[in-house]
């Protein structure tokens, strides 16, 4: 479970986050929705223990984050992350030499699913290669916490795809907690089972992503399209 | 492929329809076995809890079972798949004379029109 508890996190005089209070349920999956610089990327390394709040607390599985809590939160970087000297197998290597829940067994399976080769170097991979080296570092880890921010960034719909069924395979879903910060919501609908929609720093609005389809028949992308519209009073 | 999926429905029930769907075509034949909560949420990139819920929509309704330690299979009834096909047959009707009563017509037209359609149909061959 993660708690965040009256979190402002201010950059000089901009707040990026301003007063939130959500409560993440351990095992489920939750999308973080809302315009660039909304305050996603800031929620999300305040969860994994990158930056401090201005104000407020946050826990994850009741401790309060510091920057150990890496041990439990397994975090994918918008940008960063890999070090283009390296091999892909070196870059396995650095990180289970890291945390001590990676599973080498399980980066092996990922190697085949996700169609790397483990002697490429890094600063030589496509874009769509470097994204799925990252899934590959983030699921290999048998965290409780799994973030992963604008995981589908500059991907084709056929790597988001296969992204996709990276998540659906190599999650232990009931388990895991999983927070996804995303524009694109398309492929990554169907995986989610709450969405929220951060703006301007605060939470806008809140579902529950098969409810939303029932009672009201939009999808989560019509919501965030209608929600946005009524935000701004267009 | 990821299949796309409506908004007007949850996934879940989509997904329902499918299985029933490809029952009543024959693709799927009576007491075959259907894959795991697992296989069916990678093959359509869903969340497994979602398939967790089809499958136990499909079992109230009666056409799939759920064999401890097995796994779950499609019903061996063939009076199921009348039953499901006469259903779909229902709804594919009603849909059908929904939108051809918008478009202003009575229902003697309507039954006519399909008559006229069908013959023309055969003449044609």
């Amino acid at each position: 479970m993660i708690e965040l508890r009256g979190v402002t996190k201010e950059y000089g005089k901009r707040k990026a986050l301003d007063d939130i209070d959500i409560t993440f349920q351990k095992g489920k999956v939750y999308g973080i929705l809302g315009p660039n610089g909304s305050g996603k990327s800031t929620m999300m390394k305040l969860i994994a223990g990158l930056v401090f709040p201005t104000k407020g607390k946050i826990y994850v599985n009741n401790k309060q984050v510091n920057r150990y809590i890496a041990e439990e939160t397994a975090y994918l970087a918008s940008e960063g992350m890999l070090y283009p000297g390296l091999t892909v197998a070196q870059m396995i290597d650095f990180f289970s030499s890291q945390y001590k829940d990676f599973s080498v067994e399980k980066a092996n399976e990922l190697l085949s699913f996700l169609s790397l080769d483990a002697s490429q170097k890094t600063g030589k991979l496509s874009k769509g290669q470097q994204g799925r080296l990252k899934l590959l570092l983030v699921l290999s880890r048998e965290a409780p916490v799994i973030l992963l921010d604008e995981p589908f960034l500059g991907l084709d719909p056929m790597v988001r795809e296969t992204i996709v069924k990276g998540l659906v395979s190599f999650i232990d879903f009931g388990e895991q907690t999983v927070i996804i910060a995303t524009h694109e919501i398309t492929e990554i609908e169907p995986v989610l089972e709450e969405a929220i929609i951060l703006s301007e720093g605060k939470v806008q609005n809140y579902c529950q992503v098969e409810e939303l389809r029932e009672e009201k028949g939009l999808s989560v992308l019509q919501w965030l399209k209608s929600s946005y519209k009524e935000g701004t009073g267009r | 492929m990821t299949e796309e999926f409506k908004t007007s429905k949850p996934i879940y029930s989509q997904i329902a329809d499918r299985i029933i769907q490809q029952f009543v075509r024959g693709e799927i034949r009576p007491g075959e076995k259907l894959p795991s909560v697992r296989e069916m949420a990678i093959q359509s990139g869903v969340n497994p809890n979602t398939i967790q819920r089809t499958y136990g929509e499909l079992e109230r309704m009666g056409v799939v079972e759920s064999r401890r330690g097995q796994g779950t299979f499609m019903t061996e009834q063939i009076e199921m798949r009348n039953q499901l096909r006469a259903d779909i047959q229902r709804d594919i009707v009603a849909a059908f004379i929904e939108n051809m009563r918008g478009i202003g017509l009575e229902d003697r037209e309507i039954a006519y029109a399909v008559e006229q359609f069908l013959v023309k149909r055969e003449e044609d061959k």
